[in-house]
C-alpha cells in the first residue's frame, strides 16, 4: 500500500474541509473495499478521511413507517437489531448475508452505497425499497443514486449520513452466490408497499438496476410464476467466465421468483 | 504520514508510532512480535488473520492500525490462560484434531470463539456458514466443525 496523510475527524465538518483539500482524498468507512483495491494498486490516495470518530453516523431508528440507519452502522449490527428484523426482516437478512462475519464486523451501510459495487447486496435494498440516501448537503432517491459501475450521484466530498428505507408490506432478497467470490451472481430485492412493488437486480448490470418489465408483471400478479414469464433482455448485463449474459438474463426473472416466494 | 496509536493488545497497554498505511496484522505481527497471528491471502478471503476487536472478529489484514485506536485487541497469543492452560476452544481443537497442516487454526480458532452465545447447540450446517470467511487449504473441514462444536459446548 502506498503511503497517504490520514485525517481522523471528530466531526462532520472536519471531514467534509478535509475532503476538499485537493488530491485524490478517499472517505474511509469499514475500509472492506477500499483497502483491498489500495493493496491492489486499484486504488491509491493521497488521502484518506476516517470516518469511524463522527459521531451522529451509527444509530438506528424505526418509526412512522420508516428504517434509518446510520451511514456507519455495520452489517453485522443490522442484522442482529431486533428493531429492523420486525420492521423489514429482509433487510436485515441482507444485512446478515454479506461478504462472511468478519466483513460483516467492520463493513459499513454509507461505504457499501457509496462504492456501488456491480454485485453488492445493499445497493438492491436501497433501490429495492425506494430508499432514501441522506448526505451532509441533500437527500437522494435510490432512483437516482446509482449511475454506473462503482459510480454514484455522490459529489466528490459529499458524504453520506444516514439512509432511509420506507418498510413495505412484504419483502425479500435472494441471493444466487458467486461460490468463490460471495458476491452476488445475481440477487433480486423485491418488494411492495407504499413504494409501489419494485423489484432491484444487482451482480448482473454495471450498477444496481430495476427490472421494470418485472415490476409490471408482478404488479399484475405478485407469484413467481408472473416472473417466470417475464424474458430478459442480456443486452448490456455483465458477462464473465463466471456466468453469460444469457446466463444473468435467464436467472434474474428466476430468483426475482424465488424471492417472491420468499417475502414476507 | 505516521501516526500514534494507543491500544490494547491481549490486555496490555500498547503505544506505538507508525505509518498510516500499516495494517493491523503488519503492527501485531513486525511491531508487537506476535505471531500467532498469519497471514494467508491477504485479501481478505482466508481469515487466518483473524482477531477480536472489541470482543468482535475482524481480519486484520484489511484494517488500518488506525482503525484499532483505543480498542480491545485479542490475538491467538491471548486465548490461554496464565498458567499455559488452553483455551476451550483450543482445547476442542487439540482433542478432535481440528486442524491438518495448522496455517489455518489461529484464524480458525479466534472466529470459532466469537460465536460463543450466537449459536446455541448449533447444527454442522449452521456452523460451516458461521466460519466461512475462514478456509482450510487442506480442507479438514469435517474436523474443524467437530471442534467448534465441542469448544462452544465447552465455553457455554
Amino acid at each position: 500500500m502506498n503511503s497517504f496523510q490520514l485525517h481522523q475527524p471528530k466531526d462532520l465538518g472536519s471531514a467534509a474541509s478535509f475532503a476538499n483539500s485537493g488530491g485524490d482524498t478517499r472517505f474511509l468507512a469499514g475500509g472492506q473495499s477500499i483497502l483491498a483495491s489500495m493493496k491492489l494498486g486499484l486504488a491509491s490516495p493521497d488521502a484518506m478521511i476516517d470516518l469511524s470518530l463522527v459521531p451522529d453516523l451509527k444509530s438506528i431508528s424505526v418509526s412512522n413507517g420508516v428504517v434509518k440507519i446510520g451511514a456507519m452502522v455495520k452489517h453485522a449490527d443490522v442484522a442482529a437489531n431486533a428493531e429492523v428484523q420486525k420492521a423489514i426482516p429482509a433487510l436485515a437478512e441482507l444485512a446478515g448475508g454479506i461478504g462472511d462475519r468478519q466483513v460483516r464486523n467492520m463493513g459499513t451501510l454509507g461505504g457499501s452505497l457509496a462504492n456501488s459495487d456491480p454485485a453488492a447486496c445493499y445497493p438492491a435494498a436501497a433501490l429495492g425499497l425506494g430508499a432514501t440516501i441522506h448526505t451532509d448537503k441533500r437527500s437522494i432517491s435510490a432512483d437516482s443514486f446509482f449511475l454506473g459501475l462503482y459510480e454514484t450521484a455522490l459529489e466528490a466530498g459529499e458524504i453520506i449520513t444516514a439512509v432511509s428505507f420506507p418498510v413495505p408490506e412484504k419483502a425479500a432478497y435472494v441471493k444466487f452466490k458467486n461460490s468463490a467470490s460471495r458476491f452476488a451472481l445475481v440477487g433480486v430485492f423485491v418488494s411492495k408497499g407504499s413504494q409501489g412493488v419494485r423489484v432491484a437486480v444487482t451482480g448482473a448490470g454495471s450498477c444496481a438496476f430495476r427490472a421494470t418489465d418485472i415490476e409490471t408483471a408482478l404488479a399484475g400478479s405478485w407469484t413467481a410464476a408472473a416472473c417466470n414469464a417475464v424474458k430478459m433482455t442480456s443486452d448490456n448485463l455483465n458477462g464473465d467466465l463466471h456466468a453469460s449474459a444469457e446466463y444473468r438474463a435467464h436467472l434474474i426473472p428466476v430468483i426475482a421468483g424465488r424471492a417472491v416466494a420468499a417475502a414476507k | 504520514m505516521s501516526v500514534n496509536v494507543t491500544m490494547k493488545v491481549n490486555g496490555q497497554s500498547v503505544s506505538a508510532t507508525i505509518e498510516a498505511s500499516m495494517t493491523l496484522v503488519e503492527f501485531i505481527r513486525e511491531h508487537l512480535r506476535l505471531t500467532g497471528t498469519h497471514v494467508g491471502c491477504n485479501t481478505s478471503q482466508c481469515g487466518a488473520c483473524t482477531v477480536h476487536i472489541n470482543g468482535r472478529a475482524v481480519k486484520s489484514c484489511s484494517l488500518l492500525v488506525a482503525q484499532a485506536q483505543g480498542a480491545e485487541v485479542l490475538t491467538i497469543e491471548g486465548l490461554a490462560a496464565a498458567n499455559g492452560d488452553m483455551h476451550p476452544m483450543q482445547a476442542a481443537f487439540k482433542e478432535h484434531h481440528g486442524l491438518q497442516c495448522g496455517f489455518c487454526t489461529p484464524g480458525m480458532v479466534m472466529s470459532a470463539c466469537e460465536l460463543k452465545g450466537k449459536l446455541v447447540d448449533p447444527t454442522d450446517e449452521q456452523i460451516r456458514a458461521s466460519i466461512d470467511g475462514n478456509i482450510c487449504r487442506c480442507t479438514g473441514y469435517q474436523n474443524i466443525v467437530t471442534s467448534v462444536k465441542a469448544g462452544l459446548a465447552a465455553m457455554a
